[in-house]
């Protein structure tokens, strides 16, 4: 960033009130801190009935009554646990295809079209074939999550390996690389930004694939579950706690991926 | 290898898996609760045309499509720029709208059902709500990404800041506020298939859970038939028009570069 301007001081500089490093954190805060407020106000007010409208601090009751009484790790962890497993074995599934997609011509001919055509099918109307197939139970749930996460990854990775350069290709040639070599040296180092790319969106579907299979099929220990729960107790208290987990849970996984993706192609930037 | 060869080869993946589909039902080797015959499934198909049914909940589940991500792409059209434009407000919405948008948009949808009922109204608010985060960061994205020789441009010629805006900055983000849109409209078409499977009366994705209720799966695949068709025109209507609309950039961005 270039500090230097032709056309004289900007704006910040002539007014320095916050510091550069306060500054984003003072008014990011501004707005989360007018809502509470307002929150509070309309609670304290009784403009809206406790029913409807929690106060903030029933909010924190109830969120220590979960964390005390159990059950909150339990939810939590069976979601993270459903997201980790359909994630796995989606990608997997997806990885494998994707690769035969990008490396043999034959197979994108003979099976492109179909995956193409499987993508614009909105994914869940797959769930009431899911869970007839598979249950509405764990099996269900699962199936469901690891068909959301297999269509990013294939995509990225077939995209990925059909972009990979002539000229390594060439090099590969005239190396006379066996189909392993070439897979191991080429086309999966290659490939790489777009696999982890189709990797962190195949988490981030996977997180809401999860969701909406603990919103949709058998009720089970899991976030959603108790969303379902919530709504059918009238409990606003426990669906605005579950809903603020969801979203922490959300930003781990997203900015986790995010890391991982970093790490993973750190050693490009050399 | 030729164009035809190709297109005559994608077809035998799919001719294959129906031949083998269709001895499967034939032989009984799968009961019809699990997969039905592809014949059961076209007739199902062929009578929802005929008796209307297909027709009226296909526009049903359009008009919503419709109504929730017109509403949901002008508000992030709106917040978007204003995030866009100014630092001030970026920050201030930056955290908050980031972490409200971490939820999966389906995790409000029980939430929704007790402020406003399981109608129309709610199904348009997550419909808009699905819609509107893509946008919003795509819009702000384009925006702030304009090229900074461009802005100098501007400078030198010393524009004032609504011929800026109009004249560079929009021009400079409407691939990113397409693709913004695009997502936007991925999203809305997701979203309305399964706010209609949580709760509602009309519309595919309604038809798709009375199958399953009823055990019909003929039903149920020919309505994911018709989702999928439906959902290829939208999306390819959407790229005709983004076409349509950056035809003009070839050109410019190649005597830029």
């Amino acid at each position: 960033m270039s500090d230097v301007s032709l056309y004289g001081p900007t704006r910040e500089e002539l007014r320095p009130l916050l510091s550069p490093r306060v500054r984003p954190i003072v008014l990011g805060a501004l707005l989360p801190f007018a809502l509470l407020l307002g929150w509070q106000a309309l609670v304290t007010k009784h403009w809206l009935p406790d029913y409807i409208l929690p106060s903030p601090r029933d909010l924190v009751l109830r969120f220590q009554l979960e964390v005390n009484g159990g059950r909150f790790w339990l939810d939590v962890g069976t979601s993270l646990s459903r997201v980790l497993c359909g994630f796995a074995i989606g990608s997997a599934i997806g990885l494998v295809f994707g690769l035969l997609l990008g490396l043999s011509r034959l197979a994108e001919l003979l099976f492109g079209p179909l995956f193409l055509a499987y993508r614009q099918v909105a994914l869940f109307a797959w769930v009431p074939l899911l869970s007839m197939w598979f249950g509405g139970g764990e099996s269900g749930k699962l199936a469901f999550i690891s068909l959301s996460a297999f269509a990013p990854v294939v995509v990225n990775t077939w995209r990925a390996n059909r972009a990979i350069p002539e000229k390594l290709r060439e090099l590969a040639d005239v190396l006379t690389f066996g189909r392993l070599d070439y897979l191991r040296f080429i086309a999966l180092p290659g490939a790489l930004p777009g696999i982890a790319t189709g990797l962190r969106t195949a988490l981030i579907y996977a997180w809401i694939a999860t969701v909406g299979a603990e919103l949709f099929f058998d009720i089970a220990p899991g976030l959603g579950g108790r969303l379902n729960e919530g709504r059918d107790k009238f409990e606003v208290d426990l669906m605005l706690v579950a809903l603020l987990l969801l979203a922490v849970l959300g930003l781990v996984c997203s900015r986790g991926a995010a890391f991982a993706e970093a790490r993973l192609l750190r050693w490009r930037g050399r | 290898m030729s164009r035809t060869a190709g297109a005559n080869t994608a077809v035998v993946v799919p001719a294959m898996l129906l031949v083998l589909w269709s001895v499967c039902s034939a032989k009984g080797w799968l009961p019809d609760q699990l997969l039905p015959a592809p014949s059961a499934v076209w007739q199902q198909l062929l009578e929802n045309a005929r008796s209307g049914d297909l027709w009226s909940n296909t526009l049903i589940s359009l008009q919503r499509v419709g109504e929730g991500f017109a509403l949901g792409a002008v508000a992030g059209l709106i917040l978007g720029a204003c995030v866009g434009l100014s630092r001030t407000l970026r920050e201030m919405f930056d955290p908050l709208f980031l972490f409200v948008a971490q939820v999966p948009t389906l995790g409000w949808i029980p939430l929704l059902i007790l402020a406003v009922g399981i109608d129309e109204s709610m199904k348009v608010i997550v419909i808009a709500w699905a819609s509107f985060v893509p946008v919003v960061l795509n819009v702000a994205q384009g925006m702030r990404d304009v090229p900074a020789g461009l802005r100098e441009l501007g400078q030198v010629l010393t524009f004032d800041p609504w011929f800026t805006l109009t004249r560079i900055v929009l021009p400079a983000a409407v691939p990113q506020i397409f693709t913004g849109l695009r997502e936007g409209l991925a999203n809305a078409w997701q979203t309305m298939v399964a706010a209609e499977l949580f709760a509602s009366s009309e519309g595919l994705g309604y038809l798709i859970s009375l199958g399953r209720q009823l055990f019909q799966l003929d039903l149920v695949l020919a309505m994911v038939l018709v989702l999928g068709a439906v959902g290829l025109a939208v999306n390819g209507g959407m790229a005709l028009i983004e076409r349509r609309l950056l035809r003009w950039q070839g050109s410019v961005r190649g005597q830029a570069a």
